[in-house]
């Protein structure tokens, strides 16, 4: 090798390193020195401002004026492009000893080029782990810089501060320039700052957490979708502490909502739980166990208006069931199903259709009095799809009790109360809809919604109640025979 | 009522969304904005901006356009029949509220849904209104995620295409009789057909850029869905077969599975109780099964007990491997790579490792370990030079030598 004459035997060389990123600058010293032949513990590399290894002291601190220089003729460096790629972020890492482990790498790999797809050597593992804790921290830097918004003399500037690990900031310019192509900003951090006008890139020196924005009006909307965005049903601490670490959190402005929302999530979600809870109750068996029950039901908010429950009438095993919406006030006084001036009407129609009332058993979808109080009248609510369906479970109770062949709902949410979704009465009525347990569901208006009606409207949709209820008065002969 | 205020509105409606479990943003054509008149670029990786407590990554500004819904599904916060308080953003506020986050650096972009309102058309001109400000005003360049209606006409699902990188509509259970009973207004022929329009729209528009270098793009990031676990009484099986069919037939990127967690303002009819969460993570392991292992539905199925569950102590794999322990233990430096990939506790990489590394060394048991994660898992199922699991493979406890230990508690 005729580099070796520029080599002194046994000495040490220094390599003053002008920035911590400069990998070029690395490159080009590394190439020179392999081609020198000199081994990997005759060269120490020091960054700016360390004071390199044990060797590197003594009269000669600018050791890099002595460095060899190779013939012109001397032979091409090759290496594989593995390790070039990994290189590069490993040369970005912030451990001193990188470029001196790089170089070895660089050595052994003139003998045994392939020696990079050997996983299992120390040296390859531990490039490969700068290498992934680089990429880790320019991945989290385009994750977590967050920019603050300043007016300036010209326009809007946004500025950001971020607290990098590694020498990364000046190799990711590239990403914030596609990204805020057409914005000013300027991202500030201990290992200097880099600055875009919209225009040309500018970098400067390190720069401390004061010199950055200390808000932004927008950070408040930005706080309110964090904390509506998390599932408090779903609590995972560990999984957001992986990928989000503590070291983080006091330059993102949402990460001060964390504590409290992880505090208070488990109180939402039993919260939430409690709400619907249906834990797994006995159906009743009986009539007065229905009865008694539904005196005592909480379950929905109608119970809070104070009223009495109004339990269903009429005798087990009739073929007949019939389904008003709710009682109202005469109902909730006398404690009877439709007793009031609806009832009166129903009474009077189901006369006229040859249907016995007292053959039939009568009940309604939700079995409390839902009002709101004007003056000294108690105004009828109608309950909500939430309350019917809640009240829905002593209903099916009831069917499962009566068992009747034909069911008849009286308006839509009765309707709702037996099916579970609405459905429009107009398209629903005149055929019979199949249940679950094999009896015939027939839907038609309900009274009170012909005594809210005059003139010819009044009569047109009395004869269609009229024709709905001899229907059923047909199928219930039908189903007698 | 009083008018409420932007910060309200945006409570309202991404408490409404976030029930939708994708947030991706990664797999799209890469652009930035250089040369535009806006701000936003993609290049392929997807950035997760923050993490909230539940774990999942915040990559997009994932709202509702309207939590107003015509439709009364079961399992839906936002069905006509909850009493949730109800807001609406107009498309220009979700374009304006989309650029204030992205200039700040919190999100990757926006992924958009809505609750039907007026009708399915009405709703989807909408939603595509918000995509076209963003595109075509702000010269928006960063990601965008609409939620298609597969009701909705063709052409304004064509338009969505156009301005969005992902399209996506949720078949939201995994049986169609479930989706009848929990979902009455869906219908599952009608979801199916609007997925298999797109997949042939997603094919055509490659296909013409294969010919034009400036034909449109067309959802370059494809087209996902959802299916909700556990509020039906679907098995993993059924969920399983389901995912593969899709994927088969539809050319789908992925298939996302929420745990059905307990909503503010339940439907009666159904089962409140904590989010099935290792079911849901058991489900998105045999999902990788499928997609990176080399294993078929059927095999996946053969992993579950009778009833055909997935097990929750331990892994698809693990279980599998349990089941069928004629199959190991295999030559760590002779085995095919379809062999290794079978392995439990051997994932891609640790696999890519070792096949890179058996080229130039015979590997003993200490140099795989250095190559995966947890040598103790894997060692019963591997042959090295210096390691031989004898009987270690038969044992009838290695069940439960190798499950996560149970533990008993300290009194108190």
């Amino acid at each position: 090798m005729t580099a070796m004459q520029n080599v002194s035997l046994g000495a040490h060389y220094v390599v003053h390193m002008p920035q911590p990123d400069d990998f070029a600058f690395w490159r080009e010293r590394a190439r020179a020195l392999i081609q020198c032949d000199v081994p990997p513990d005759r060269v120490s590399w020091v960054e700016p401002g360390g004071t390199g290894d044990l060797f590197a002291h003594g009269g000669n601190a600018r050791g890099e004026k002595r460095l060899p220089v190779p013939d012109k003729d001397a032979p091409p460096v090759r290496v594989s492009k593995r390790f070039m790629s990994l290189a590069r972020n490993a040369g970005l890492h912030s451990d001193p000893e990188r470029f001196g482990l790089l170089y070895r790498m660089l050595w052994r790999l003139q003998s045994s080029a392939r020696i990079m797809e050997d996983k299992a050597d120390p040296d390859v593992r531990r490039i490969e782990e700068w290498d992934k804790s680089v990429r880790r921290d320019s991945h989290k830097m385009h994750a977590f810089v967050r920019f603050r918004e300043v007016e300036g003399d010209e326009g809007e500037h946004y500025v950001a501060w971020f607290e990098p690990d590694h020498h990364i900031v000046r190799t990711n310019a590239g990403f914030f320039k596609r990204r805020f192509a057409n914005m000013k900003w300027s991202i500030l951090t201990p290992r200097g700052c880099i600055h875009w006008d919209g225009k040309v890139m500018r970098e400067s020196g390190p720069a401390q957490r004061s010199d950055a924005p200390s808000d932004d009006p927008t950070e408040d909307l930005w706080k309110s979708y964090y904390a509506s965005t998390f599932n408090p049903a779903r609590l995972k601490v560990g999984a957001m502490m992986a990928e989000m670490p503590k070291k983080y959190w006091k330059n993102m402005p949402e990460a001060e909502l964390i504590p409290d929302l992880i505090a208070s999530a488990q109180a939402r979600e039993a919260g939430m739980v409690a709400a619907g809870e249906r834990e797994e109750r006995q159906q009743p068996k009986t009539l007065a166990e229905i009865s008694s029950a539904i005196t005592a039901c909480r379950d929905c908010p109608i119970a809070e208006c104070g009223t009495r429950a109004v339990m269903g009438e009429g005798a087990i095993g009739t073929p007949l069931m019939i389904v008003g919406e709710q009682p109202g006030d005469q109902e909730d006084v006398s404690g009877k199903p439709f007793v009031g001036p609806a009832g009166q009407l129903l009474d009077e129609c189901l006369g006229t259709a040859g249907i016995d009332r007292e053959a039939a058993y009568v009940t309604n979808a939700a079995k409390h009095f839902k009002y709101v109080q004007r003056g000294k009248r108690r105004i009828h609510q109608s309950p909500t799809a939430k309350e019917i369906d809640t009240c829905r479970w002593w209903l099916e109770a009831e069917r499962a009790i009566v068992r009747p062949r034909i069911v008849l709902a009286l308006g839509a949410s009765a309707a709702r109360g037996l099916l579970g979704k609405t459905v429009s009465i107009s398209q629903a009525r005149g055929a019979p809809i199949p249940l679950d347990d094999g009896s015939e569901l027939w839907v038609t208006v309900h009274p009170s919604y012909l005594l809210r009606l005059d003139g010819d409207a009044r009569e047109e949709h009395g004869a269609l109640f009229a024709r709905d209820l001899s229907a059923v008065r047909a199928r219930l002969s039908e189903l007698a025979v | 009522m009083s008018r409420q205020t932007l910060r309200q509105k945006l409570e309202i409606l991404a408490d409404a969304a976030k029930y939708d479990a994708s947030c991706a943003s990664s797999g799209t054509a890469k652009k930035n904005s250089l040369g535009g008149k806006g701000v936003g670029s993609t290049e392929g990786m997807g950035i997760c901006h923050a993490y909230a407590p539940d774990g999942r990554c915040i990559s997009l500004l994932k709202v509702l356009l309207t939590n107003h819904c015509i439709f009364d599904c079961h399992y839906c916060i936002n069905r006509k029949s909850s009493n949730v308080r109800r807001a609406r953003f107009t498309p220009q506020e979700v374009a304006d509220l989309t650029i204030n986050f992205y200039k700040r650096n919190y999100i990757e972009g926006l992924f958009l849904s809505s609750g039907i309102i007026k009708s399915s058309n009405h709703t989807m001109e909408l939603l595509v209104e918000a995509a076209r400000i963003l595109r075509e005003e702000y010269d928006f360049r960063g990601y965008i995620h609409l939620k298609t209606i597969p009701e909705a006409d063709p052409g304004l699902i064509h338009q969505a295409g156009l301005y969005a990188d992902r399209v996506s509509i949720n078949v939201e259970l995994p049986t169609t009789s479930g989706l009848t009973r929990l979902a009455p207004d869906k219908d599952a022929a009608q979801i199916e057909g609007a997925l298999a329009k797109t997949k042939s729209r997603i094919i055509e528009a490659k296909d013409e850029r294969k010919r034009f270098k400036h034909a449109p793009r067309f959802a370059p990031a494809g087209q996902s869905t959802q299916m909700i676990v556990g509020a039906d009484d679907a098995s993993d099986a059924d969920i399983v077969g389901k995912a593969s069919n899709l994927y088969g037939n539809f050319g789908l990127r992925r298939v996302y599975y929420s745990a059905f967690s307990p909503i503010p303002d339940a439907s009666a009819v159904l089962p409140l109780k904590r989010p099935p969460l290792m079911r849901e993570h058991r489900l998105y392991q045999s999902d990788w099964l499928m997609r990176f292992y080399g294993y078929a539905p059927g095999e996946v199925a053969q992993a579950t007990d009778k009833h055909g569950n997935l097990p929750l102590d331990i892994d698809p794999k693990l279980a599998w491997a349990l089941k069928f322990r004629g199959s190991f233990p295999v030559d760590v430096n002779r085995a095919s790579k379809e062999q290794l990939l079978r392995v439990p506790g051997l994932g891609t990489t640790a696999v890519g490792r070792i096949l890179a590394a058996r080229r130039h060394r015979t590997l003993r048991l200490d140099d795989v370990a250095k190559l995966t994660q947890s040598i103790a898992k894997v060692r019963p199922f591997l042959v090295a030079l210096d390691w031989r699991p004898t009987t270690l493979t038969d044992r009838a406890d290695l069940r439960a030598l190798l499950a996560p230990k149970q533990e008993q508690l300290e009194l108190f």
